[in-house]
């Protein structure tokens, strides 16, 4: 979402920050998370896993709200998102540019 | 900027694994299938209700969806073809404590388990429903059902299915189901929310799930990859709820119409049969104590 | 319960034979001449606390009564040879479940639609095989109103005592037939409770047999987290599909009422001492045939009859002794020959055999069977 202002209360109103947790080896190569997380952290990675299928890997780390959205939508229970505690992340305009 | 976390199976434990049975993850379902999602949907419905685990029992039927008995790390019983139904009432009037819910599959519930389907809406059975709706006998390679959209081709269908299907929501409505809902696999958050409200519900909550079946729904029909069956079943669906669910038909390719139709309350069942039987017996009457103790 | 002297038909005290024996769940359809079980049930179980439930069909009823059964209660149906065919499927879970349960059958002639109103021991067969796979299951036939009320509680401890489900194989003549039946004082009803398992739930598993080869039971709702499934499984409950596992799975099934057969086998001997011929019977046969011995021994010939209480397993044991000493054995049934073709294979040769059979709707003329016992000793 593109601002055209800084938001008064962009230094108290921090957007959660969040730590992905793949279990590579459950993981049936779906894509679902990789298609449908609305910050586009995950992408398929080029390994492949025990099973023959290529797994997700965190490309943007940063990016990741804790939405939660993968690990609801993961069909083998393989991918999850923890809160990350002490990030310090500023809200600004588009998509995760650190302030 | 912190560093994501990849692990090896082993080294850590996904927040439901305890519900889980995990020495039989990973499960059986194909990748793209819809099952997985509704199962993590359910459980963590079943997190979220507070009900306490002891007291929850899951009942399936034979196909896919049946499976999922298997999974969860709870009571659970995997009963003979479309009688998951008529088990799970075994269960609840032996043991009314219980919290009895049914995942099953389209084909299981609907067809061969048609009968007690209505009959046990039509109580009112302090039942959950999750009716995972595929519209294909998945399981046995992809044969029609009664739910199976008409012009959707298939094994047993090989020039197309011409018979109409039902409309599921509007079935057990018209039979006295007191919760009804529909979303489709890749609402998540709705699911979840639904199956909430379904186990919170006291009567007969029906919740219908729409999934995609790529290996065999979608292979048979070209309909593509389980990602773009799911895209296109969540960019199909339209949201109404509290719509007449005559309105609720699906056609082949069509519109889904999703969202929470039914939600009334209604005395269940044994409320009806306690009440009725203390009024009619008397004083003479002795309601039904529950199990038998260990010591029986 | 109803102690004291009654004058009821079998129907009803089988109804208040459940109820002795503890049943407190019952689901079952409407079927000519099991209903008035059904209707008694209905009427008594809101005052001995039980809960009756008239299921859709026949198919929903037993599946209820399983249902119940792991909900932690003794549970019962009822039905006759139309309903008893839709059972077969879930009285294969019940066996395949190892769930304790009782489904009575009063028999009636058949096949099909056949004679709702008229009796038959037409289903004995399928009682034993009715199911697809290969399995062992126990069923009991009375022969008298009194045996109605007492066999139930049988049926009642041998379904615990072995977790299995049990038939009860009565016949409309029996079920209708109105006699004396005295019900004892509740202590003086011998129960045998439900084998709970106690210990943790981490070495708890479901199927593993103890040492008589019968696995102990827990119910749902004891946080057990219990898995049970129509699948070939292991002794945890999972599903398991291979050769290996289904060997396992069926032989423990087989052999847990095999090895035990000792406990379950009940006969009723009557004149059997100096026996040359020996009448073979079951239900309301049996009865009939008394009359028939009764004319041949008049005749001077040496007859006596094995009742068989219990159908199957089948008294092989018993049989087998009898073959080597005496000349012949009679079968009346009726039916065209179906636990016969058991007596036959049983006796393998050591004696004759001689079946008396009858197509249904009535019961035997003594004479039919007097004039076989005849032809036997000559």
């Amino acid at each position: 979402m593109k601002l055209w202002r800084k938001p008064l209360d962009a230094e108290q109103k921090k957007p959660p920050h969040g730590i992905v947790h793949i279990l590579i080896e459950r993981c049936k190569g779906c894509g679902f998370c990789i298609t449908f997380c609305p910050k586009q952290v995950l992408e398929a990675s080029t390994d492949f896993n025990r099973r023959g299928y290529h797994p997700p890997i965190v490309k943007y780390p940063e990016r990741c709200v804790d939405c939660g959205l993968c690990t609801a939508i993961c069909a083998e229970f393989a991918i999850w998102t923890t809160p990350d505690q002490e990030s310090e992340k500023v809200m600004t305009g588009g998509t995760g540019e650190e302030q | 900027m912190s560093e994501a976390t990849v692990n090896i199976a082993g080294l850590e434990q996904h927040p439901l694994d305890d519900l889980l049975r995990v020495d039989r993850i990973p499960h059986i379902w194909c990748p793209t299938c819809g099952l997985g999602i509704v199962l993590n949907s359910f459980l963590t419905a079943v997190r979220e209700s507070a009900i306490p685990r002891q007291d929850l029992v899951v009942v399936s039927g034979i196909g896919c969806t049946g499976r999922a008995a298997g999974y969860v790390n709870l009571d659970s019983f995997h009963t003979t073809h479309g009688r998951a139904i008529p088990f799970a009432i075994g269960l609840k009037l032996g043991n009314p404590q219980l919290k009895v819910v049914i995942i099953s599959g389209d084909g299981d519930l609907v067809s061969i388990g048609g009968n007690h389907l209505i009959h046990a809406a039509r109580r009112n059975m302090d039942l959950t429903v999750i009716c995972v709706n595929n519209f294909n006998y998945a399981m046995t390679g992809g044969q029609f059902g009664p739910t199976t959209p008409q012009g959707a081709k298939l094994t047993t269908a090989p020039y197309g299915s011409f018979e109409h299907p039902f409309n599921i929501p509007f079935l057990v409505d018209s039979c006295g189901a007191t919760y009804v809902a529909r979303w489709t696999v890749l609402h998540v958050r709705q699911m979840t929310q639904a199956f909430k409200e379904a186990l919170m519900h006291s009567g007969f909550s029906f919740v219908e799930v729409i999934s995609p079946c790529p290996t065999v729904y979608g292979r048979r029909n070209q309909l593509g990859s389980g990602l773009e069956i799911v895209k296109y079943y969540k960019e199909r669906s339209v949201v109404r709820n509290d719509i007449d669910t005559r309105e609720c038909e699906i056609t082949y390719q069509g519109p889904i119409v999703v969202g929470r139709f039914v939600q009334k309350q209604k005395p269940t069942y044994l409320e009806i049969m306690n009440q009725f039987l203390r009024t009619t017996v008397g004083e003479k009457f002795v309601p039904y104590q529950g199990p038998m103790e260990d010591g029986d | 319960m109803l102690t004291g002297a009654h004058f009821l038909d079998g129907d009803h005290a089988c109804a208040e034979g459940a109820i002795a024996a503890g049943c407190r769940f019952f689901a079952g359809y409407p079927i000519t001449p099991s209903t008035e079980i059904a209707e008694r049930i209905a009427q008594r179980f809101p005052m001995v606390g039980g809960t009756f439930i008239q299921m859709e069909d026949e198919l929903a009823s037993i599946a209820a009564v399983l249902g119940a059964a792991w909900a932690g209660t003794k549970a019962m149906t009822v039905t006759s040879g139309p309903g008893f065919s839709l059972m077969q499927e879930n009285i294969g879970l019940g066996v395949m479940t190892e769930t304790p349960c009782v489904v009575v059958n009063v028999q009636r002639g058949g096949p099909s639609t056949g004679l709702p109103t008229l009796t038959g021991q037409q289903d004995m067969m399928q009682a034993r095989w009715g199911s697809h796979g290969d399995y062992e299951i126990i069923a009991l036939a009375p022969a008298s109103p009194q045996e109605c009320f007492d066999l139930t509680i049988t049926c009642f401890n041998f379904a615990e005592q072995f977790r299995v489900p049990v038939l009860f194989m009565m016949d409309e003549c029996v079920g209708h037939m109105t006699e004396k039946v005295v019900i004892p004082e509740p202590d003086k009803i011998r129960l045998v409770p439900r084998r709970w398992y106690r210990g943790p739930r981490e070495q708890y598993r479901p199927f593993k047999p103890e040492e008589d080869g019968v696995p102990a039971m827990v119910r749902a709702g004891k946080d057990y987290r219990i898995h049970i499934t129509g699948l070939t499984h292991d002794e945890r409950g999972y599903p398991v599909i291979n050769a290996e596992c289904q060997n396992w799975c069926v032989t423990h099934l087989v052999e847990k009422i095999r090895k035990n057969r000792e406990k379950i086998v009940i006969v009723d001997e009557y004149q059997l001492n100096d026996a040359e011929v020996v009448v073979v019977a079951y239900g309301i046969s049996a009865r009939v045939a008394f009359k028939a011995i009764e004319d041949a021994r008049a005749r001077g010939v040496k007859v006596g009859m094995l009742r068989l209480i219990t159908v199957w397993p089948f008294p092989e044991s018993k049989i087998k002794q009898l073959a080597k000493r005496v000349k012949a054995f009679v079968m009346p049934e009726i039916n065209l020959g179906q636990v016969y073709l058991e007596l036959q294979r049983v006796v393998g040769g050591w004696a004759q055999t001689r079946h008396v059979p009858h197509c249904g709707g009535w019961v035997h003329d003594p004479k039919d069977i007097f004039e076989a016992i005849m032809e036997s000793a000559r």
